[in-house]
């Protein structure tokens, strides 16, 4: 094994720079996830005067001390509730995360009611779909913590009331696959959101908390006339003696996660995944935090943070020589391979052959793929379209796409044009995808769009034979420029949903041995046949 | 006079049966095993997993759990001997160790009986019959009455001229049962049918001795050894003043109070009566020693003793080694003056008992036991081990030896703090309070030092509970082994009696958490969690704690201190316990051996509903509220689970 020699010195002025705007960057995302955490505990003396614990409270006590815990899409909805980022709360209302219930990895998706009583935030049902799609994918059971005040009529959307099914849909869709969906119904599940608890295997209900009706007291006077309370439409106790919808009466919040915990700790699944022996990396992980410059134009040797994050900082390169700009090799992560795809500079045609060939190679050996986005793009270039970029870069898309091995994708600085598409990019469904916080996804920088838009409309006014207004056009490039660089920052884009979420680059190692574990489960994994989902009495 | 004992010349014997189980039968094993003995355990049906049975040549099943059944049981093992060809017994302490139906037995099928003769142990099983004998043999006795005539008239009447305080004790008793301080008149009555009562069900006989009480002195003992040749020599005395429920809890030889010429006069006197006795084998003498230094005899006990180890300490002499020698019919081989004493001993009793609720015996599983290597431990215990409510709570000795008394009490208040028994409550907190007690360090321990530090000793087992609470809080939720980690709060509820710590952790990467309660936080790094052994830093200290979860039982280790939780963080906070809602729980496993009201009753708060019996022991249960009663689940006979209800309390019919 080749062990990478490092020539990274974290006395440097660029390290030392690096370093300061990664944490800078890390502190925004801390900020910012923090403000969603004290708005949701803002609820406390209510939830607690009703007996009921706060959202993360329940996750909290859910999970299984001394376990990995994945949040997803921390920064969904990113300033869409909100334009003004800095009042902003992130999060669609749901808190979201791969963890262990009982020793069984799960997929847990909370209600994050003490924010606007758990209804539906900006990308919230978004959201929801990208997770229960993981889930899917990685057959991990879905476990659901429901309180939602559901829709916000004020902003009722009727594209968002039509894709909102597809979430019944995937519930219905896990029973079927094998996969348990349980859920406590710690409050209201109620209209289309009464499906949501409906659609599950296991159902935990909590005594006088509980609300899981198609109509409230309101809509049934108004549609019928017929006065019943809330209680009595749709309590635990009536839906657990009289419904058959819950399985199970919980006292309050904490007897239900309780309750669930047993519920998951007796289904039958494979806890044990076999582990192996490995060194951790040569170099100090801590050092990825000065590594990336926050200036793309600068370069870096990408080979330094893979030392940073396989075992031993052992890395067998592929064609070292030919096409170097693309960085191909395998190196072992917790004693599992892995091939890795990074860039040390824009792809060339050598480049892109190579990492064609080496994706399928990959897929041959049955070696996952990780995907370390540096790319300003495709090189471009008389010889490059003569070499055949095109084709070549075809070539990369095509291998990517249909690749038989899980793919992971780590947005580590630039993510440009058909690079992102040749490296993988949330577009070609790797199975997971999570961006530092350093990291920018764009078809092409500002500064090269306004320049392009500007030699395009010089030459249309000398077409056209008219003078160029050069304060027109300067204003023009501005807004392009501003235009194109506030939507590549990762924190934009992961309030879209165009990765799973902003990760500490210290933290890329475990997050990636998790998933790769995760995935390894999946594989591993016989769903029992089933021809339906099951079914209420 | 010098009578000779009944036997005489050599019964030399090779297979060993061991009619006891637990530290005692491991105890004797080991030595019988060194001695070049076979050897054969015996065991009850819950025993058979024990490690005297996994020590032993062979074993042989006597019969179900209750002591009945199985230990106390003389057919039995007499059939276990004859099947086995055992041609020796030996019967350890306690179970028919001062049986002499056993010795008979044995005599009659051929059997070498490890011990006195059958006619001594009956007349020193006699308690009244004893103290008269010793009175003719020139001891001084403690004035009292021991006639037969056991009608109340009669024994109030000799109490009223004994005087009170006295002390009533089973005739046939030992180990405490049966035996009644009574402070005055008022309360004679009372504690006299108590005492009988404890004294039937656990003798058999249910005659009482009145004596009076000697208060506050010290239990001082002599160990004698006695061939069949009229040979005795003594090996000094044992001081077992510290004694909850008139049971031995630390023992230690030397006595820091008995000076080489008291030593030497006790064990003349006691060396003399066992002579005039015709006594044979191994012995002990019992007194108390009162501060003006006069010395009562007590009772004579013709066995091993619990705490002959700490005689083994500081002579050298291996106890069990010469019991099987002279049962053998070897000679004693030593005279007076061979023996030395050297250095000083002291022995603790590691008992399954809750000091908080009065020693209640507890049982329940020992999931994990490490002895210390700093001290001698005599046990017979392993991970799992099951702590039965059929027989004594005591569950392991540790012994330590130094040149001072200072040394042995250092090394043994180490040794303890190091023992690791989760899984259960016990008394090692409370036992390392007395060791480290002012009093007991300066050896002015009394027979009344539990009673008069009580205070003391046990506020050392609730302090710092709030802060242990929320140490143990946060290292059951601690990650050392991630860095991926959500660090939401968690809201961890940890009950200790009445009190409910309410406490949020915050679980950290890498191992870094925090707690924070009412009163307190703390946060520090655990570092490793092996099994159940935690290393933590906390302000730049590493240490190490021992936590161990059993369903929503939480059992930790830390600094030596031994703390139990219950984990109500999963458990409804509405479902109140406690037993307010009218249900009368059962406080154990055990036997229901009266039931003192019936449906319809009418009952005051605390009242007396029902007695249970379980580690030889009698729990009263009474009214958790006042009201009357509605239902009685169990009969006088039956067996019942703890937590069981078993008797429910309607409030409508509340007195006011």
């Amino acid at each position: 094994m080749a062990k990478i020699d490092t020539g990274l010195s974290n006395a440097s002025d660029s390290f030392q720079a690096n370093r300061s705007g990664m944490l800078d960057r890390l502190d925004k995302l801390k900020t910012i996830t923090t403000r969603t955490r004290l708005a949701s505990d803002a609820a406390r003396a209510r939830f607690e005067k009703r007996g009921q614990l706060l959202p993360r409270d329940r996750v909290a006590l859910l999970l299984d001390p001394a376990t990995p815990f994945i949040e997803l899409a921390a920064l969904a909805g990113y300033g869409l509730d909100n334009p003004d980022l800095e009042k902003s709360v992130p999060g669609g209302g749901v808190i979201a995360g791969i963890g262990y219930i009982s020793g069984i990895r799960c997929m847990i998706c909370a209600s994050d009611s003490g924010i606007a009583a758990g209804s539906l935030q900006p990308m919230g049902i978004d959201k929801q779909l990208r997770v229960q799609e993981v889930a899917l994918m990685n057959k991990l059971p879905f476990v659901q913590l429901v309180e939602s005040a559901g829709a916000n009529l004020m902003a009722y959307r009727v594209e968002d009331f039509i894709r909102g099914g597809s979430l019944f849909r995937n519930l219905a869709r896990f029973s079927a696959a094998g996969l348990p969906v349980v859920t406590i119904t710690h409050g209201s599940s109620t209209a289309g959101g009464a499906y949501q608890t409906g659609l599950s295997d296991y159902i935990i209900m909590v005594r006088g908390r509980t609300r899981a009706f198609l109509a409230g007291p309101p809509l049934l006077k108004a549609a019928t006339g017929e006065i019943a309370s809330e209680e009595e439409l749709g309590g635990a106790e009536m839906h657990t003696a009289v419904s058959g919808l819950g399985d199970f009466l919980a006292e309050d919040d904490a007897h239900a996660i309780g309750i669930t915990r047993d519920v998951i700790g007796n289904i039958d699944w494979d806890r044990k995944t076999p582990g192996r022996n490995y060194q951790p990396p040569a170099y100090d992980p801590e050092d990825l935090l000065g590594i990336m410059p926050m200036d793309l134009a600068k370069p870096v040797d990408m080979r330094e943070v893979i030392a940073r994050l396989v075992d031993a900082s052992d890395f067998v390169e592929f064609g070292e020589r030919f096409g170097g700009a693309t960085v191909c090799g395998t190196a072992k992560i917790h004693g599992w391979p892995i091939g890795i795809i990074t860039n040390n500079g824009p792809i060339d045609p050598a480049g892109a052959t190579k990492a064609t060939h080496f994706i399928q190679a990959c897929c041959q050996a049955g070696t996952p793929l990780l995907y370390l986005n540096n790319t300003t793009g495709f090189m471009v270039g008389r010889i490059y379209e003569e070499g055949g970029i095109i084709k070549h870069g075809s070539k990369m898309i095509q291998a990517v796409t249909n690749a038989t091995v899980p793919q992971f994708t780590i947005y580590c600085g630039a993510s440009f044009g058909a690079g992102n598409y040749g490296m993988c990019g949330r577009g070609f469904d790797p199975r997971f995808c999570f961006s530092w916080p350093n990291a920018k996804t764009a078809v092409m920088g500002g500064e090269q769009a306004a320049g392009t838009m500007e030699i395009v409309q010089q030459a249309r006014a000398e077409r056209l034979g008219e003078p160029v207004d050069q304060t027109r056009l300067d204003a023009m490039k501005g807004r392009i420029i501003d235009t194109f660089n506030s939507q590549m920052s990762a924190f934009y884009t992961s309030a879209r949903l165009l990765d799973d979420g902003v990760i500490d680059p210290r933290q890329t190692r475990e997050v990636l041995a998790e998933v790769m574990q995760l995935c390894r489960a999946a594989e591993a994994r016989k769903p029992n046949k089933m021809q339906f989902a099951v079914a209420r009495p | 006079m010098t009578r000779m004992p009944a036997k005489s010349g050599k019964t030399p014997f090779s297979r060993l049966l061991i009619a006891n189980r637990g530290e005692i039968a491991v105890r004797i094993l080991r030595t019988a095993r060194k001695s070049g003995y076979e050897t054969v355990a015996v065991y009850s049906e819950p025993d058979a997993q024990s490690a005297h049975v996994a020590l032993a040549d062979q074993a042989v099943c006597i019969g179900g759990a209750r002591p009945f059944d199985s230990y106390l049981n003389i057919g039995r093992i007499i059939d276990a001997a004859l099947k086995t060809g055992a041609d020796a017994i030996h019967p350890g302490y306690g179970f028919l160790a001062e049986n002499e139906g056993l010795a008979t037995a044995c005599t009659s099928a051929g059997i070498i009986f490890i011990g006195p003769s059958a006619s001594s142990i009956a007349n020193m099983g006699d308690k009244a019959g004893a103290k008269a004998l010793m009175i003719a043999a020139g001891v001084p006795c403690v004035p009292g009455y021991q006639g037969s005539d056991q009608s109340l008239k009669t024994l109030r009447t000799q109490a009223d001229g004994i005087g009170y305080p006295l002390m009533i004790k089973a005739t046939a008793g030992g180990g405490g049962r049966g035996m009644r301080l009574v402070p005055d008149a008022a309360r004679f009555d009372d504690l006299l049918f108590a005492a009988k009562s404890e004294a039937k069900s656990a003798f058999g006989s249910d005659a009482v001795l009145l004596e009076r009480a000697i208060i506050n002195p010290r239990h001082i003992e002599i160990q004698i050894m006695a061939d069949r040749y009229g040979n005795v020599v003594h090996l000094g005395e044992r001081d077992c003043s510290v004694q909850r429920r008139h049971q031995k809890l630390i023992e230690e030889a030397p006595s820091p109070a008995v000076s080489p010429q008291l030593r030497a006069a006790m064990g003349k006197l006691s060396t003399d009566a066992a002579k005039s006795i015709g006594y044979e084998g191994a012995g002990t003498f019992e007194y108390l020693l009162d501060s003006d230094g006069q010395f009562y005899f007590m009772e004579m006990n013709t066995r091993l003793q619990v705490e002959h180890p700490v005689t083994e300490a500081i002579t050298g002499i291996d106890l069990v080694a010469m019991q099987l020698q002279l049962a053998g019919g070897e000679p004693l081989g030593m005279t007076q003056g061979d023996i030395a004493f050297s250095g000083h001993a002291i022995e603790v009793r590691l008992c399954a008992e809750d000091p908080l609720a009065d020693f209640i015996p507890q049982s329940g599983r020992i999931e994990r036991w490490r002895p210390s290597d700093r001290v001698r431990t005599e046990h017979g215990l392993a991970d799992g081990a099951e702590v039965l409510p059929y027989y004594d709570s005591m569950i392991a000795k540790l012994i330590a030896f130094g040149p001072s008394r200072d040394d042995a009490r250092r090394k043994l208040a180490n040794g303890l703090k190091e023992t690791v028994a989760l899984g259960i409550r016990t008394n090692q907190d409370f036992l390392a309070a007395c060791l480290n007690h002012s009093d007991f360090a300066q050896g002015l321990a009394t027979t009344g030092f539990i009673d008069q530090n009580r205070d003391t000793l046990l506020s050392g087992t609730a302090k710092d509970e709030h802060l242990a609470a929320l140490r143990i809080a946060a290292l059951l939720r601690a990650s050392p082994g991630t860095g991926l980690t959500h660090g939401f709060s968690a809201p961890i509820r940890l009950q200790r009696g009445d009190k409910i710590h309410e406490i949020r952790v915050i679980s950290g990467p890498h191992g870094i958490c925090s707690a924070t309660g009412d009163e307190a936080s703390v946060e520090f790094t655990v570092t490793n969690i092996l099994d159940c052994l935690f290393r933590f830093t906390e302000n730049l200290t590493t240490r190490s704690a021992h936590l161990l979860r059993r369903g929503n039982r939480v059992f930790a280790q830390i600094d030596g201190r031994q703390w139990d939780f219950t984990d109500l963080t999963l458990v409804a906070r509405s479902s109140g316990g406690g037993g307010s809602d009218g249900k009368v729980r059962a406080s154990m496993n055990g036997t229901v051996v009266s039931v003192d009201v019936t449906v319809g009753d009418t009952v005051a708060k605390g009242q007396k509903l029902l007695v249970l019996e379980a580690m030889k022991m009698e729990h009263v249960h009474v009214a958790t509220r006042a009201g009357t009663i509605a239902a009685i689940h169990v009969v006088v006979g039956a067996q019942v689970a703890a937590h069981a209800v078993v008797v429910e309390i309607d409030p409508a019919g509340e007195t006011p």
